[in-house]
């Protein structure tokens, strides 16, 4: 998998490395204790002179036994790698151990990954098929979009339309009794820009469901409160803090912020500091340091 | 009404509101007649009240002494904590979630960061996980020490305050010996512990559980059979069941209705799945009962804390997490037990080194919706037990 996925970058820093300062190569590795120690006058010698470079190649050759070896240290070793191929001819050895090794520092600034080579490719939603969604899917067809497990955990992507069809039957039929939580993600650059979510429980099957649907900005949604009563300050929060209204609430209003604010605060492009800025000039007649 | 300092972001239509005195927070049904014509006033309690234990403002319609309604006006104490974590990176937001619940900053904590460990398909090694249970069952018994307190004073038993106060003092010292601070912990790392536990650790443990069960027994002398405390609690905001799970109330509230539910046991994570232990529940629902679960929950917290340093494993503290954290794409819910009831956290990675979005699942938000319900038809002094017995704090309900 990782080494599919991310074949494309080690090229990059491969044509690009002799261009990039080595300093601030070196400067990023600065990890764990001798193999960036051996590194550094590697750098120097590839940057002062380029005649030493196969003396760097070896040092580097040297090195390399000790990353395939130990594979945990490797993010630290595996900089002079990129270092030094393109400075000179490269030897087999290196060639391969770039291989399995530049995925994991080609893509973090160099810093970042200490160990974990396998873990940034991530793991992937997987399709969920049970008797649930199954009785869903045979029930709403195409209105259910999704039905995945990311991480051991169950979600349901649904048609905005249908939300509460399926939460009125998630409720019923198949005993989620338990509303855990109402909230929304504001996705500005997309057509939808909400998507809104369900965290549902069932105390019978003691199992989690995320029922997640997109909206548009402006869409209005039908109320669950009559499902569970406790979507009542959940939705106003959701309204509150995004701007997403609900159609039957028995009491949408604001629930955190003052009574007159204008703007909902967890859009993504609800500007903090000039709400801020403006604040300061107004009640303190001075300009904002931020 | 409205905070007089911020009219610059009035709205025009709330200015209007506002001048022409119509922005009344609560609907009454007697609009046409004059105040002394009305059965019902309208009282108001807090934000600054003594025993809403916190910015807490509640609106009360009455006849007389009689609750008929209530409306809770939250948000004094709001911060925009989940938009800090918008933007913060992961490990910049973590001593943030401290200043939520603050009587129990270490279990904040851990909902944090087991919920990146999640996203990051790490997990914490055995050592860091019986230091984050001893922590954390010792951060729950802090946490119901000051319910304890502060709930009896309410109600007017002022010994147990002290008693209580003094006896948290045992378990803030271990904390401060053990990361340095005292309240706000900052304890733990996503990945598991940064601190290894210090010399005399387990001793202290020990010691403090010694000495906090014969203390236990002296906060029951004082109020599980004294006849004002029964007479101020027994039958005082009953909440039936399915009240509890309609509401989605959690915790020592939704345990004291009979519901045997404790995501410690129903879904288990760090190392609680190794520990014996029960899970108290109450018969009748009632600020009584609540009060014994809570008390037997600290005993059970003993138990966890005797084992988990009996059995306290050798190894590293810490997993192989990058430095900088940088989740693969993806969303997250996870949840634990907090002292309060389900605290958790949803967090939607875009690969970034900062959340999309952080949305914290707070036990005391929720839980204090249910206060309406609790006290239709009460007095106004058994409001003040409701408020208690719900064990809000308000920095996690406005966040």
């Amino acid at each position: 998998m990782p080494e599919e996925t991310k074949d494309p970058n080690p090229v990059l820093p491969e044509s690009k490395s002799p261009t990039t300062p080595q300093p601030g190569q070196a400067g990023d590795a600065g990890a764990p204790a001798p193999v960036s120690a051996a590194q550094g006058p590697a750098g120097n010698s590839e940057a002062s002179a380029p005649s030493s470079a196969s003396a760097a190649a070896n040092s580097e050759a040297a090195a390399k036994p000790t990353d395939s070896a130990k594979p945990a240290t490797a993010a630290s070793a595996e900089k002079p790698a990129t270092l030094t191929a393109p400075t000179g001819e490269k030897p087999a050895a290196t060639a391969t151990g770039e291989k399995a090794a530049t995925p994991v520092t080609a893509k973090p600034a160099a810093p970042a990954a200490a160990k974990p080579a396998p873990k940034p490719e991530g793991p992937k939603p997987e399709p969920w098929d049970s008797d649930l969604s199954r009785r869903l899917r045979s029930q709403y067809g195409s209105g259910i979009r999704e039905a995945s497990t990311y991480l051991g955990q169950k979600y349901l992507v649904v048609d905005s339309t249908i939300i509460y069809e399926i939460l009125l039957s998630m409720r019923n039929d198949e005993l989620f009794d338990y509303c855990v939580d109402i909230t929304a993600v504001h996705y500005p650059k997309r057509e939808a820009q909400f998507d809104i979510l369900y965290v549902l429980y069932s105390f019978h099957h003691n199992e989690r469901v995320r029922i997640k649907a997109q909206i548009k900005d402006g869409d209005h949604v039908r109320t669950a409160v009559g499902i569970w009563e406790t979507a009542n300050w959940l939705e106003r929060e959701v309204y509150d803090m995004f701007g997403i209204v609900f159609d039957g609430h028995p009491d949408l209003k604001r629930i955190l912020m003052p009574d007159g604010w204008t703007g909902h605060p967890l859009r993504k492009d609800y500007p903090i500091l000039q709400q801020d800025q403006e604040w300061v000039k107004i009640n303190l007649g001075i300009e904002s340091g931020q | 009404m409205t905070d007089s300092t911020r009219t610059d972001y009035l709205s025009t239509e709330a200015q209007e509101r506002r001048d022409s005195g119509t922005m009344d927070y609560l609907d009454l049904d007697t609009k046409d007649e004059t105040f002394l014509d009305a059965n019902e006033i309208v009282l108001n309690m807090g934000p600054q009240h003594p025993s809403t234990h916190g910015v807490l403002r509640v609106i009360l319609k009455l006849d007389g002494e009689k609750v008929l309604g209530t409306e809770c006006v939250i948000g004094y104490l709001h911060r925009g904590v989940e938009k800090i974590g918008e933007n913060r990176t992961y490990a910049m937001f973590n001593p943030y979630v401290d200043r939520m619940d603050y009587v129990a900053a270490v279990s904040n904590g851990l909902g944090y960061c087991e919920a990146v460990e999640k996203l990051l398909n790490a997990e914490a090694p055995p050592r860091a996980q019986y230091l984050r249970v001893i922590l954390t069952e010792l951060c729950r018994i802090a946490s119901h020490q000051v319910w304890l307190g502060t709930h009896a004073l309410d109600i007017g038993a002022l010994t147990p305050l002290f008693y209580c106060f003094r006896d948290r003092e045992e378990i803030l010292k271990i904390f401060e010996k053990y990361c340095g601070a005292r309240l706000t912990t900052h304890a733990f790392r996503i990945g598991g512990c940064i601190y290894e536990a210090y010399d005399g650790f387990e001793q202290d443990c020990n010691k403090f559980c010694d000495a906090f069960v014969p203390k236990l027994d002296e906060y029951e002398e004082l109020l599980t059979t004294n006849r004002i405390w029964v007479r101020r609690t027994k039958g005082v905001g009953i909440l039936n069941p399915e009240d509890c799970i309609a509401l989605g109330v959690t915790g020592p509230v939704l345990r004291a209705a009979g519901v045997k539910w404790d995501l410690r046991k129903a879904q288990p994570y760090e190392a609680y799945k190794n520990f014996d232990f029960d899970i108290p529940t109450g018969l009748n629902g009632d600020t009584y009962d609540r009060y014994l679960v809570r008390i037997e929950e600290m005993r059970q917290s003993v138990r966890i804390i005797r084992q988990a340093v009996e059995g306290l494993p050798q190894g590293p503290i810490m997993a192989k997490v990058p430095k900088v954290i940088k989740p693969p794409v993806g969303e997250i819910y996870h949840s634990i037990e907090a002292p309060k009831g389900e605290l958790g956290y949803f967090i939607v990675s875009d690969g970034s080194t900062q959340p999309y979005r952080v949305r914290v699942r707070p036990p005391s938000f929720v839980n204090l919706q249910a206060l309406d319900k609790m006290v239709r038809g009460l007095l106004i002094a058994d409001v003040v037990a409701v408020i208690g017995t719900l064990d809000i704090v308000l920095g996690e309900v406005d966040r």
